[in-house]
């Protein structure tokens, strides 16, 4: 950092133009301000009510037009049990998949924040964000090579002996399906993977924030190690698991490329959103679609608020 | 501090959860190389290089990755103006209506893709704007200036303020004091999140499919070749380069801004 040269006799109109900002905060505050706003409140923020606003939208059947008359069919059309299926169909994905994630990444994110310091932390550190990073339609292409019949994990339950373990999984209803491909058990299992790594983050910055000297209190106190678990670190980790859940709920609630990619046929909110607007051009009841992980994800914020979440993130 | 050691059940669900994490990874780097060129079996009949001169000489393929590389680019570059302008803004004034505009930048990361996508979709088409370069751009600079800001604002609150008094003491005006003191101390912060912005936009599909009309970004190209699974082998090659080119970003990043708090870690 090297003393800025300071020139004395002509006051450049820059400088000039500097000084009336530095006595103006406010006026700078804008000019900074504007830019950002237009993008975000304009820009963003308008197309988003402008969506909301296309869901009240009519949509003609037959003529498979779309006219600015306002009504409430979108919003009734929800309910249908065919579109209320989906819904469903996605939020019990969302939910499993959130609570999987979480018990996946705690023993990771135990082990990094407990008994890992320096190089090891930083390599944990790094082993858990390149997966996070790595390109997201890759990882969904590469569990489509791993299930696929003769792939993988095929290869590896047949060198174990396990294929009838699996013949009886997927014969179980609502988990399984005819292959590992097309099965509820491999979309869910390719959906934790892709976003366990969101979940790990929040819960080791939480425990990286435990004081060692609560877990040796609670020993001192004659606790056994499961105990202290149980009514010590659990507890103090809600909030990082609050926070990651924020992630792997919105995330697979919006998601449509890996329901497209892996599992058994039948819509996710996300591939409904795609196929109105896209194949019937029925944007309205697309928009109305959108409402749906809005308002989940909004009655969601709301619920892990209060677990502490929004200070862990 | 840590002196006892983690018990093996500890141990072992640990390790294994980074090889679960890794093990696909590894799965796209070994079939890359693999000299079949139809099935997906396993373990790998040989290795080969043969697919990578392949893939090079597809003109579809050269045209995908060099509009990946435009759009991330063109959205990087308005993500880095803005991210900073927004830090700038945010990081020591206070004013009515802060907190909405900080949950306004996050938004587009918080709701999920489709919403963003389908949004802006519906927007273009009331105004009238084919969908096309332009559009996808706009998609992903608005999801990207999330990943700027955090960065740049880190490095912000860490970088103290007297620095720029002692700047102003000495004489400095306001754009000396940015170019001289401000704009060094930020370079870091502004490269890092200029790399995950880049990996960001690099790899995006779900807002992408809404706003990209005809054109085929690189994850576009990908998506499509699964649905028709004719020549595995480019899309084996093409799957390997896309990995890459989204992990090297983190790890420039990651050493970058090495021993601070606030980097990457904040969600996609």
């Amino acid at each position: 950092m090297r003393p800025a040269p300071a020139p004395r006799e002509s006051v450049s109109p820059l400088r000039q133009l500097a000084d009336v900002l530095y006595r103006r905060p406010n006026l700078y505050l804008a000019l900074l301000l504007v830019p950002p706003l237009l993008w975000f409140g304009v820009v963003y923020l308008g197309s988003l009510l402008g969506l909301l606003w296309q869901s009240f939208y009519t949509f003609d059947d037959f003529t498979m037009a779309v006219t600015p008359e306002l009504t409430l069919a979108n919003l009734k059309a929800l309910f249908q049990p065919a579109n209320f299926d989906i819904i469903l169909r996605t939020l019990a994905m969302a939910i499993a998949v959130t609570i999987a994630s979480a018990a996946l990444a705690f023993p990771i994110a135990y082990h990094m924040a407990r008994y890992t310091s320096g190089k090891t932390k930083a390599f944990f550190y790094i082993a858990v964000m390149l997966p996070m990073w790595a390109s997201y339609i890759v990882k969904a292409y590469a569990w489509t090579l791993l299930l696929a019949k003769g792939g993988v994990a095929q290869w590896f339950l047949e060198a174990l002996h396990l294929q009838p373990l699996l013949q009886f999984v997927l014969g179980i209803p609502g988990v399984g399906g005819s292959t590992l491909s097309t099965s509820h058990l491999g979309r869910f299992g390719v959906f934790v993977y892709i976003w366990l790594p969101f979940m790990i983050l929040p819960i080791q910055a939480a425990l990286e924030r435990l004081p060692p000297s609560l877990l040796q209190a609670s020993a001192d106190l004659g606790a056994t190690p499961w105990q202290t678990f149980r009514t010590v670190v659990l507890p103090l980790s809600v909030p990082g698991i609050a926070a990651g859940s924020i992630f792997t709920f919105s995330l697979t609630l919006g998601d449509f490329i890996v329901p497209q990619l892996i599992g058994p046929p039948g819509y996710f909110i996300g591939s409904m959103v795609y196929a109105q607007q896209g194949a019937i051009g029925n944007m309205p009841m697309a928009a109305a679609f959108t409402l749906v992980p809005i308002a989940l994800i909004a009655v969601y914020l709301s619920i892990v608020k209060r677990l502490g979440a929004f200070d862990a993130l | 501090m840590h002196s006892e050691r983690a018990s093996w059940g500890l141990r072992i669900a640990a390790w294994g959860g980074l090889l679960f994490l890794h093990f696909p990874i590894l799965i796209i780097l070994i079939y890359a190389f693999s000299t079949e060129d139809a099935a997906f079996s396993f373990p790998p009949q040989g290795f080969t290089l043969r697919w990578f001169a392949v893939t090079f000489a597809r003109p579809d393929v050269l045209e995908a990755i060099r509009l990946s590389l435009q759009v991330a680019a063109l959205a990087t570059l308005i993500a880095m103006v803005l991210g900073t302008l927004a830090a700038a803004a945010l990081y020591r004034r206070d004013f009515f209506g802060k907190e909405g505009v900080s949950l306004l930048l996050i938004l587009p990361i918080a709701l999920p893709g489709i919403i963003t996508g389908l949004a802006l979709l519906a927007a273009f088409k009331q105004l009238g704007i084919e969908p096309g370069v332009f559009t996808i751009v706009v998609g992903h600079a608005t999801f990207c200036v999330v990943i700027v800001y955090n960065n740049v604002i880190a490095r912000f609150r860490r970088t103290s303020y007297s620095l720029i008094e002692a700047s102003m003491d000495l004489g400095a005006d306001g754009w000396q004091t940015f170019r001289y003191i401000i704009l060094p101390n930020l370079s870091s912060a502004l490269l890092a999140g200029g790399m995950l912005a880049f990996a960001l936009s690099f790899d995006e599909i779900i807002v992408t499919t809404f706003t990209a009309g005809h054109e085929k970004t690189l994850p576009i190209w990908l998506l499509n070749q699964l649905a028709r699974p004719r020549d595995v082998p480019v899309t084996n090659v093409v799957a390997m380069l896309v990995m890459l080119a989204t992990m090297l970003p983190i790890l420039i990043a990651y050493y970058l801004t090495k021993g601070g708090e606030g980097v990457a870690g904040s969600g996609k």
